[in-house]
């Protein structure tokens, strides 16, 4: 059981989370490990367990959580969030852990890659002109233009910033 | 003739012209035309999601948006894409202040989301629009000698509560639709289970394993090919046999097929038309078959 930082510190992270887009249900979670038995990443790592994230969360364990491997392990496929009893919502959480983990400036680096593709592009993966050229070859219509304008004005609305890549994986 | 705006995401595009064409193609000949919307972007998928949920929110509203504009329903052929626009639409259409909330960012670029179109996967608009009975008529090559593994992948069913494309634990019209072709669904464990598309370039060991344990259940099910609804369903598959044999030295050589081109071939499209070059396994022992 790790070590955790007292009453306060539980409830200013959990108060954190909870606040968040994503992160309302973490506290409805009684630790049954449903989610865990259902999680196919779980089955092949034995060092993921969603359980586990929402138990360091609720105890506070906010360091451990948002600058740890754990959050970015889990692959969304929405099997504990399908299944969980106290209907927490896990795969949205993880996302709401993995948006504060970012803005604490920890992410895997590929996540400041799709950044830039959507801020540049518009798209997160980018279309060579050479592939675009091949479209009418297989009797494909023109693409459309991208709404780049306004994306860039609905990130910046919401605050969107790019991860930045961190030196060591650069 | 019913009219959907086609909403083709980022990686279909880029890397899958097998799955556009023959998505095209069999929804055109089945009587739904396709309209081509200015504007769309990227759904802002779990990777955007996981960078900042509202701005992701609020990215797929205003594609929704446009779709509004134009008074289309949407028809989704990723299921990233489905699940993306599917979500914020079910959320928006529920909830007042989230509504509220979202469309003051719209103002900023002349949107508002009013809730007025749905969003639909490729297959529902299969069912809804031309229904089993009318698909089975119009098949030609019936698939009748091919053993097809449905794969759903996650973002076709899940979450339910806001996709509600079928039952998430027990789903059916996959296997109704390759009924409909004369095909046989072949029945394998885990169905059910990710790709690992995800976890690429992040945790690559296991997003590996998760598509290998894939052909490993399917081989043993005895399938001729495996069928996807989602294009990073299909890479994780038809690469990942690439990886697989370079890492594992196993050579499973199953064929990875989107339901579309399965549709296309069982609609007498002529495979020379499918852009079938997109395909790391080749897809001939298929063709054979049906030919």
């Amino acid at each position: 059981m790790p070590h955790h930082t007292g009453k306060a510190a539980n409830m200013a992270f959990s108060e954190e989370v909870t606040s968040r887009h994503g992160g309302e249900t973490l506290t409805s979670c009684y630790q049954c490990g449903t989610c865990a038995s259902s999680c196919p990443v779980a089955r092949l790592d034995s060092s993921f367990n969603p359980r586990e994230i929402i138990k360091l969360s609720l105890l506070g364990e906010k360091e451990e959580v948002v600058s740890g491997d754990a959050i970015w392990q889990c692959c969304s496929c929405f099997n504990c969030q399908e299944r969980c009893p106290q209907n927490v919502e896990i795969a949205d959480l993880i996302y709401a852990l993995r948006n504060i983990a970012l803005e604490a400036g920890h992410s895997p680096n590929i996540y400041s890659d799709f950044a830039s593709a959507l801020i540049d592009e518009g798209r997160i993966v980018k279309i060579s002109k050479f592939v675009e050229s091949k479209r009418g070859e297989y009797g494909l219509p023109p693409l459309k233009p991208v709404g780049i304008e306004d994306l860039n004005k609905i990130l910046a609305a919401t605050g969107f910033t790019k991860p930045e890549k961190t030196e060591a994986t650069k | 003739m019913k009219r959907y705006a086609i909403f083709l995401g980022c990686t279909i595009p880029a890397r899958q012209p097998n799955y556009e064409v023959s998505a095209r193609k069999t929804l055109e000949k089945l009587g739904v035309e396709l309209v081509d919307l200015d504007n769309f972007t990227c759904c802002c998928p779990p990777p955007i999601q996981s960078i900042n949920l509202e701005s992701a929110q609020a990215v797929a509203a205003y594609n929704l948006c446009l779709a509004e504009e134009a008074g289309l329903d949407i028809v989704a052929l990723c299921n990233g894409c489905f699940e993306s626009l599917a979500m914020a639409n079910a959320a928006l259409k529920k909830d007042k202040k989230l509504k509220a909330h979202i469309n003051e960012t719209l103002a900023k670029v002349g949107k508002e989301f009013k809730g007025t179109i749905e969003v639909k996967h490729f297959l529902q608009v299969l069912m809804d629009e031309i229904g089993l009975e009318k698909i089975r008529e119009k098949v030609v090559k019936p698939l009748s000698s091919l053993k097809v593994a449905p794969f759903y992948g996650c973002h076709s069913l899940r979450p339910s509560k806001l996709l509600q494309l079928d039952d998430p634990e027990r789903p059916t019209i996959f296997e109704n639709l390759l009924d409909a072709l004369g095909a046989e669904s072949v029945e394998y464990r885990d169905k059910l289970k990710c790709c690992g598309g995800l976890l690429k370039g992040i945790s690559d060991e296991t997003a590996l394993s998760l598509a290998r344990d894939k052909l490993v259940k399917t081989s043993k099910a005895g399938a001729d090919c495996i069928s996807t609804l989602c294009p990073f369903c299909f890479v994780a598959l038809d690469i990942g046999q690439l990886q697989v044999k370079a890492k594992f030295k196993e050579v499973y050589d199953m064929p990875i097929l989107h339901f579309s081109e399965l549709l296309a071939l069982a609609l007498g499209v002529d495979p020379e038309e499918l852009a079938l070059r997109s395909h790391k396994v080749k897809a001939d022992k298929v063709i054979e078959k049906i030919a």
